[in-house]
């Protein structure tokens, strides 16, 4: 096997090197920055050029370098190139070819193009390990433009009547994806610190956002009624929000999508914003491979895998410790 | 049905009770009649008959969504509403018709002797035509439980303010045996013939929780106390020559208690008594547990056998109508004066008993009564306020129940299974254990109790310490130990343990005690012969 799963995370042993782990390993590839599949304790790490700078940022004074999309390079006689998975900006899936063999870890991935992220490109290769996060048919997501006038009326509306809006999305790329979803003439965005956080590096190397206004113990919020105010989902339910007194509250997530959770959320809007791919991408990903062996790794594994199974595919399940989706994992830093 | 529609979306896009109000008090003021009294219906809770099976929608929605069944199966089992999982999974539809909510259940009532290909051939082309909400609407007309977060109070405070009728007299109104086929807006609403439904009930006075300490509610002097029943609640109507026995959540169980037909013979017409259907124990003069009960719950009809071995009775506690007078705005002690002088006469084989008054002059005392309510088969005391009137609904003030603590026991987690609905992403669903010797026997499941915080986080856990799955359930290292609390045991010949609990729940999660020390089986049976 070109790759392994061990209690560490994924491995390739004749590269030598583990791919997301989740315990310290000696050399970590990472295919993005969430918490999830960026683990802190490697010695070495190697990621997109494009996700590089958030990692840094988010797990500190790490050894850590960044490699161009597309390009390939020898690891121990393994050929390792990353690829863009379309989920947040940097995000790439890995290919390792060894032995004229060639697999590919998705990480996590979005099929459909957005505005902020590289577009997902997919990898021919023999095995395929897919994340699954929304792997069931009731997840079909509807196009950016539909989904930018539904926000877009809705702060519209809020602002017209002199309300916040208030917008739950996880930090690193949701956050930074809504904003370039609105329409910023309707009024100013304000943004939770770990959003803003998140915004500078991001400018810094290059991304294009829209103009944005820190949220500051002393920010003067009167002189900005009526604004998009964007912060993680758990700051929603935070003494934190109080400051913005009757606000609508809205979240952006692909779990939107079942009216279940958003009751459970207590969120006035639920708005299905999705980084992942829904259950049409998910095939068509699987499809474009060419893969014949799948491994499905988090979300509805075990439907997704008897459904590939169906379809002719050699299939499976693997254990690992990414998270089903950030909806859930995130809390606000107090 | 885009009205209808966009209402449901506006209530189900907020959270703010003002701004539903709002919504409904402007569709009950410009919808047409029809449709009002149907939207009345579908948010008290009444539905169309169903004319299509839940198998067959699947079936259909399945195939027309190009998925297998057991696909399907598996969606629904995350999405926990049979209608919201069709809409999810169906194409877009093709094009679009703007009917009327009441010609749409029209339509749906008309299936009723229609062949299953005629059937199917409709809701088929219904699927096709709605788009967005007007989908969903239309499979939740046909399902039936529509939960919009709109409580029947708040209902009827927007039709109260669309139609300027007193709130609690149009909550009367709405109550009782009406179908939305048989009657109008203005028969229903505005200009209802009071002799219409001799069998309508009153609402039911609801009451909250204490909240912290029964001494806090003033002067003991101002209360009267009684039992607080495991029963089931039931408001029962002596009008017109017929009985009538209502459930709270009001539905008519005068066939499924046929012993209450006797009440005639005792008492007369124009008599509406609020109180408890309990199984009796006759020798004991004293209620059965909860258990016995239980086994005519459900039943439609009832086996002479189950008439012996658990004969129902009504314990009264509450007088609403007294010789066809509406009296519920009388003091609770002058109505509890008249229900005394009602039912104190009777013999003791009447189908209707007095629940007693327990007497108490200082909180201390009382608070000792309660401590003995298991013994008495009761779940703890009920306080009322003595010059209070019959309030409709949950108001609070007047009407308390006092509790006893739950029985616990600490237990440690052997499975856990992800919810549905609203925790379709969450571990919430646990199989805890007890010790017997050397292994741990599972004994009950519980799901609620902890915030979502903790869910999160067992969550988490439950995912990184999965040791198999067996389906949708995965078995956890036993690690995780729990306080869980529960209302009663019984004996079980059906569970592996010989126990069931009796609203078992998870009251806190117990960080600080290791396994080895959660509580053993035998404990268990000790409680079930203690309290079972």
């Amino acid at each position: 096997m070109v790759l392994e799963f061990t209690e560490d995370g994924i491995y390739c042993p004749a590269g030598r090197f583990h791919i997301d782990p989740w315990r310290p390993v000696d050399r970590a590839l990472v295919t993005h920055g969430h918490a999830d599949h960026a683990y802190p304790g490697h010695r070495h790490y190697l990621s997109s050029a494009g996700a590089a700078p958030v990692i840094r940022h988010r797990l500190g004074d790490i050894d850590i370098e960044g490699m161009p999309y597309d390009e390939t390079r020898d690891i121990n006689g393994v050929r390792v190139s990353f690829h863009p998975a379309g989920h947040v900006p940097g995000s790439a899936q890995i290919r390792v070819e060894h032995g004229g063999e060639v697999w590919v870890v998705s990480g996590d991935y979005k099929t459909t193009a957005d505005a902020l992220s590289e577009p997902w490109a997919p990898v021919r290769c023999h095995a395929f390990i897919t994340e699954c996060t929304f792997g069931l048919p009731i997840f079909d997501w509807r196009n950016d433009a539909e989904l930018s006038a539904e926000i877009n009326g809705w702060w519209q509306t809020n602002c017209a009547e002199g309300r916040f809006s208030m917008l739950g999305a996880y930090s690193l790329g949701k956050a930074q994806r809504v904003m370039t979803m609105v329409d910023p003439s309707i009024g100013p965005i304000l943004t939770h610190g770990a959003v803003e956080n998140t915004n500078e590096v991001l400018r810094a190397q290059g991304i294009a956002l829209p103009q944005t206004i820190r949220i500051t113990p002393d920010l003067d919020l009167k002189a900005h009624v009526g604004a998009l105010v964007v912060a993680p989902p758990g700051a929603l339910a935070q003494p934190w929000a109080r400051r913005f007194g009757q606000a609508s509250q809205g979240i952006a997530s692909g779990w939107m999508a079942l009216r279940g959770v958003r009751r459970r959320r207590a969120a006035d809007r639920g708005f299905v914003v999705s980084d992942h791919a829904d259950w049409k991408g998910l095939n068509a990903a699987v499809k474009e491979t060419g893969a014949s062996r799948i491994f499905t790794t988090h979300g509805y594994t075990a439907a997704f895998r008897q459904w590939l199974e169906e379809e002719g595919y050699d299939a499976q399940i693997v254990e690992t410790e990414y998270g089903d989706d950030l909806l859930e994992a995130e809390e606000a830093p107090a | 049905m885009r009205q209808f529609a966009d209402l449901f979306t506006t209530l189900d896009q907020t959270t703010k009770t003002s701004r539903k109000t709002a919504a409904l008090a402007g569709y009950f003021s410009t919808a047409p009649d029809d449709d009002k009294v149907w939207t009345i219906a579908l948010l008290s809770g009444r539905r169309p008959k169903r004319t299509v099976t839940v198998t067959q929608l699947a079936e259909w929605a399945a195939e027309k969504a190009g998925l297998p069944m057991w696909l399907f199966r598996a969606s629904y089992d995350v999405v926990g509403d049979l209608a919201e999982t069709i809409h999810l999974v169906l194409p877009a539809p093709e094009q679009t018709r703007d009917r009327s909510l009441s010609d749409w259940i029209g339509d749906i009532r008309a299936l009723a002797k229609a062949e299953e290909a005629l059937k199917r051939e409709a809701i088929l082309d219904a699927w096709n035509s709605l788009a967005g909400a007007e989908r969903f609407v239309f499979n939740k007309l046909i399902t039936g439980g529509f939960r919009v977060g709109v409580s029947q109070k708040l209902m009827t405070r927007a039709l109260g303010q669309a139609t300027d009728i007193p709130e609690a007299e149009l909550a009367h109104r709405l109550m009782g045996n009406w179908t939305p086929e048989t009657t109008s807006f203005a028969a229903l609403v505005t200009d209802p013939d009071p002799e219409a439904d001799l069998s309508r009930p009153y609402p039911f006075c609801l009451a909250h929780g204490v909240e912290d300490e029964a001494a806090a509610l003033g002067p003991a002097e101002d209360w009267r106390a009684e039992w607080k029943w495991d029963g089931i609640r039931g408001q029962l109507i002596l009008r017109g020559g017929q009985h009538y026995l209502w459930s709270r959540g009001e539905e008519l169980m005068t066939d499924r208690f046929p012993e209450l037909a006797r009440a005639l013979d005792f008492l007369p017409l124009g008599t509406v008594i609020d109180g408890e259907v309990v199984a009796w124990d006759a020798d004991a003069r004293a209620p059965m547990s909860f258990a016995a009960l239980q086994k005519r719950i459900g039943r439609k009809t009832v086996p002479k056998s189950l008439l012996t071995q658990a004969p129902a009775i009504l314990y009264a506690y509450d007088l609403l109508e007294d010789g066809g007078e509406d009296i519920r705005a009388k003091p609770f002690s002058e109505r509890r004066a008249r229900l005394d002088a009602l039912i104190a006469p009777l013999l003791a084989d009447a189908p209707v008993l007095l629940s007693p008054d327990l007497p108490f002059d200082d909180w201390d005392a009382l608070a000792k009564t309660r401590a003995g309510a298991r013994a008495a088969q009761a779940e703890g005391v009920m306080l009322k306020r003595a010059d209070s009137p019959y309030h409709a609904g949950r108001k609070k003030g007047d009407w308390w129940k006092w509790k006893l603590d739950p029985l616990t026991i600490d237990a440690v987690m052997i499975y856990a299974q992800a919810g549905h609905g609203r925790r379709a992403n969450l571990y919430t669903d646990f199989t805890f254990a007890v010790w017997k010797g050397n292994d741990l026997v599972p004994f009950t499941k519980a799901y609620s109790g902890l915030t979502d915080a903790e869910f999160r986080k067992i969550t988490h856990w439950v995912r990184r310490n999965t040791l198999a799955r067996f389906g949708p359930v995965r078995q956890v290292p036993p690690e995780q130990v729990f306080e869980i609390g529960f209302e009663g045991i019984q004996k079980s010949t059906r569970h592996k343990s010989g126990v069931a609990l009796r609203f078992p729940r998870m009251l806190r999660w117990r960080h600080d005690k290791p396994v080895q020390e959660i509580d053993t089986h035998a404990h268990l049976l000790n409680m079930l012969e203690e309290y079972g």
